[in-house]
């Protein structure tokens, strides 16, 4: 049975399928690349941000990393591209732009 | 059904214990070693409506699982029925009725839509009163289908009941000898045999 | 050593729960099923068993609480009957589809409406297409026997699905008849301990339950369920097989009774095959070839064991304690059809609805059936297969 949500795609049997959809390990939506969802993606100016971090409580994907008390780049892989992160800033810090690709 | 199968039907009203008294009788056969079957014909449950029981008594195992419409004996612990039910219906002329009742038989024969079989009456509410203060006439009651019934010996019966009570009034056991009473003197005082 | 007991089917169950190993009990009361969580509540109190009893406030919870329960890892049941299993419905469905082995004892009885709590078997048929096994009883006895035999059928690898083991409301469940019941150690090793595939507090891994299944997914689940609920029929075979060894009460999907030279035939479920089968005795005292199948198992449905019992016969009614109104006749019928359907030689079939919300079951009223399959034998056929049994103005 594939039990590993990595490995399970669209050509997986019924007798292959895990029993119910159960999938174990915890954390799997970290291999679920939801990034490419986007049609617009959020763009950090760090020249402007004041690090208040208003914005990653807000993120519904946990695509914004903070460390040390400081906020980072974007987790593009994951980010859905919402945009509330851009609404809450009060400095306009973030700048929502148009996928390119 | 069968001849070899003993089926009693037994009348009431809602709160006067005939399921009980049908359950009772079920566990004495049973601890005969015989093969039964108790249970009641359930409807809403409001006191003081008729209510229905049934027994099948046998020395083979009991398969049927529908209501006995001709039984060898009926029991009725209400005599005011008599008008409202019909509890002779379907009766075998060779079985018997026994009715807790305080009227004479004379009185009670022309309430029985012409029954041609064994008509015994048994006052339960003069045994019940007289012995334990208090009106429950199941006790009487069962004691008098053993004894119109005889398809169990008396003493085995009374026996059995003593080890059955004990049980059941466990937490009281002063119960116990009063209930005894009542099975022994309903023996005695069954009238018509 | 058997112990000899006399005990309604009710008290029989609330025996085998207490017998069990059960984890958790969650349940709500329905008449009448309702003595079956009274009796265990009671064991509860008194310390007689470890189980963890849950008061529900509504059956939808006590199906919730025991799917949970089963996910968690822990052994689980519940009772209900009627209305109370249908306010199950939504979770009967997603404990089926989770492959959560409960079990209930279904106590059958009428599904309102009108409103009525007696027996008939529209509360069980009408949740027949869930995902649940389904076991019917005719006795105190085999919904005792039954009730144990399936949690070795639910937990089983190759099945792992939900069982209802029903008996029929009042009839068995209140009724007072002479049992055997098995020692405590003797069930307690049968049933043993509940050792789930995956389970949500294994600390060894996380696990997720119940994903959303997507277009590209579901298909192949239901595929893997509707392998599950095939494998139940031989598994249950090999279940009985194991619990002859402990009780000497042999079990079969079908219950085949004097069929073998049989020209006409009946096919039942619950009680009323006790009754038919004294009406089978006495037509057969006069020399009537006629016999009964009864149905043990109905989900699955036991399609090769019925064409082979009933390959012999030339009349066939087919009776049904529900009329779902289709407009065809009922459940059993319909499947007993499907089940004909490949048979190079079929009989001619009928079916009855018969024994609606507690309307008494006499043995005149099989009588009456086996006079009429005479009678369309005779006239070589039938204007009308759909037919009401002990109905006024029929």
């Amino acid at each position: 049975m594939i039990y590993n949500g990595k490995n399970l795609d669209e050509s997986v049997t019924w007798q292959e399928i895990t029993t119910a959809g159960t999938i174990k390990g915890g954390g799997t939506s970290k291999q679920f690349k939801t990034g490419d969802w986007r049609s617009h993606r959020p763009v950090i100016h760090m020249e402007k941000c004041k690090q208040c971090l208003l914005c990653a409580p807000v993120c519904p994907d946990s695509a914004i990393p903070v460390k040390d008390g400081k906020r980072g780049e974007f987790d593009y892989d994951h980010c859905k591209g919402c945009g509330v992160c851009v609404e809450v800033c009060p400095f306009d810090a973030i700048t929502f732009e148009k996928e390119s690709k | 059904m069968a001849k070899d199968t003993l089926e009693i039907r037994w009348h009431g009203r809602g709160g006067q214990g005939v399921k009980t008294a049908a359950l009772l009788l079920a566990d004495v056969a049973f601890f005969t070693g015989k093969y039964v079957q108790g249970f009641p014909e359930y409807g809403p449950e409001r006191m003081g409506a008729p209510v229905t029981a049934y027994n099948r008594i046998s020395d083979k195992p009991i398969r049927i699982h529908s209501n006995i419409y001709t039984p060898q004996y009926v029991a009725v612990a209400d005599e005011t029925l008599l008008g409202t039910v019909d509890v002779t219906a379907g009766l075998s002329p060779e079985g018997g009725i026994l009715i807790n009742t305080q009227r004479e038989i004379s009185e009670i024969l022309p309430l029985l839509n012409g029954y041609t079989g064994k008509v015994c009456t048994i006052d339960a509410v003069n045994i019940s009163e007289r012995i334990l203060g208090k009106y429950f006439p199941n006790m009487p009651m069962l004691a008098a289908v053993v004894k119109l019934t005889q398809f169990m010996d008396e003493g085995i019966f009374l026996e059995k009941m003593e080890t059955s009570l004990k049980h059941k009034f466990a937490s009281k056991p002063q119960a116990v000898q009063g209930n005894m009473e009542v099975l022994k003197c309903a023996l005695g005082e069954v009238r018509g045999l | 050593m058997a112990i000899k007991e006399r005990l309604s089917g009710n008290e029989a169950v609330a025996n085998a729960m207490r017998q069990a190993n059960l984890d958790v009990v969650a349940a709500f009361p329905i008449t009448p099923s309702t003595e079956i969580p009274q009796y265990f509540s009671q064991y509860v109190a008194n310390g007689k068993v470890k189980t963890v009893f849950v008061p529900v406030e509504s059956e939808h919870s006590a199906m919730s609480a025991c799917i949970g329960a089963e996910i968690a890892g822990a052994r689980s049941s519940t009772a209900t009957s009627s209305c109370g299993l249908a306010l199950m419905y939504e979770m009967l469905g997603v404990g089926a589809s989770l492959r959560a082995p409960v079990v209930m004892a279904c106590i059958t009885r009428a599904l309102t409406g009108p409103i009525n709590i007696h027996n008939d078997h529209s509360d069980a048929m009408a949740a027949s297409d869930c995902g649940w096994i389904q076991l019917h009883a005719e006795t105190a006895q085999e919904a005792y026997d039954q009730y144990l035999m399936s949690f070795l059928l639910a937990e089983d690898p190759r099945v792992q699905l939900p069982v209802m083991a029903c008996q029929d409301g009042f009839i068995t469940s209140h009724a007072v008849e002479n049992i055997e019941l098995l020692e405590d150690e003797v069930v307690s090793q049968f049933v043993g301990t509940y050792e789930p595939q995956d389970w949500l507090l294994d600390p060894t891994t996380s696990t997720a339950f119940g994903p959303y299944d997507s277009p590209a997914y579901l298909m192949e689940h239901k595929r893997q369920q509707s392998q599950a609920m095939r494998n139940a029929l031989p598994v249950f075979k090999e279940v009985a097989a194991k619990f002859e060894q402990i009780s000497g009460r042999k079990y079969d999907v079908i219950e085949t009774y004097c069929t073998e030279d049989a020209e006409r035939l009946i096919v039942l479920i619950g009680s009323s095959a006790g009754t038919a089968k004294t009406v089978v005795d006495e037509l057969r005292s006069r020399g009537e070839k006629v016999g009964l199948v009864k149905i043990t198992m109905f989900r699955p449905f036991p399609r090769e064991e019925i064409a082979q019992a009933l390959s012999g016969a030339q009349a066939v009614a087919v009776l049904d304690k529900s009329d779902p109104m289709s407009g065809i006749g009922g459940p059993v019928y319909a499947d007993v059809c499907v089940a004909l359907s490949q048979s190079n030689r079929r009989p001619l079939l009928v079916n009855y609805i018969y024994g609606l919300g507690g309307r008494d079951v006499r043995p005149e009223h099989i009588e009456q059936v086996f006079e009429d399959l005479k009678k369309d034998l005779r006239d070589g056929g039938w204007k009308d297969d759909y037919r009401y049994l002990a109905v006024r103005g029929e």
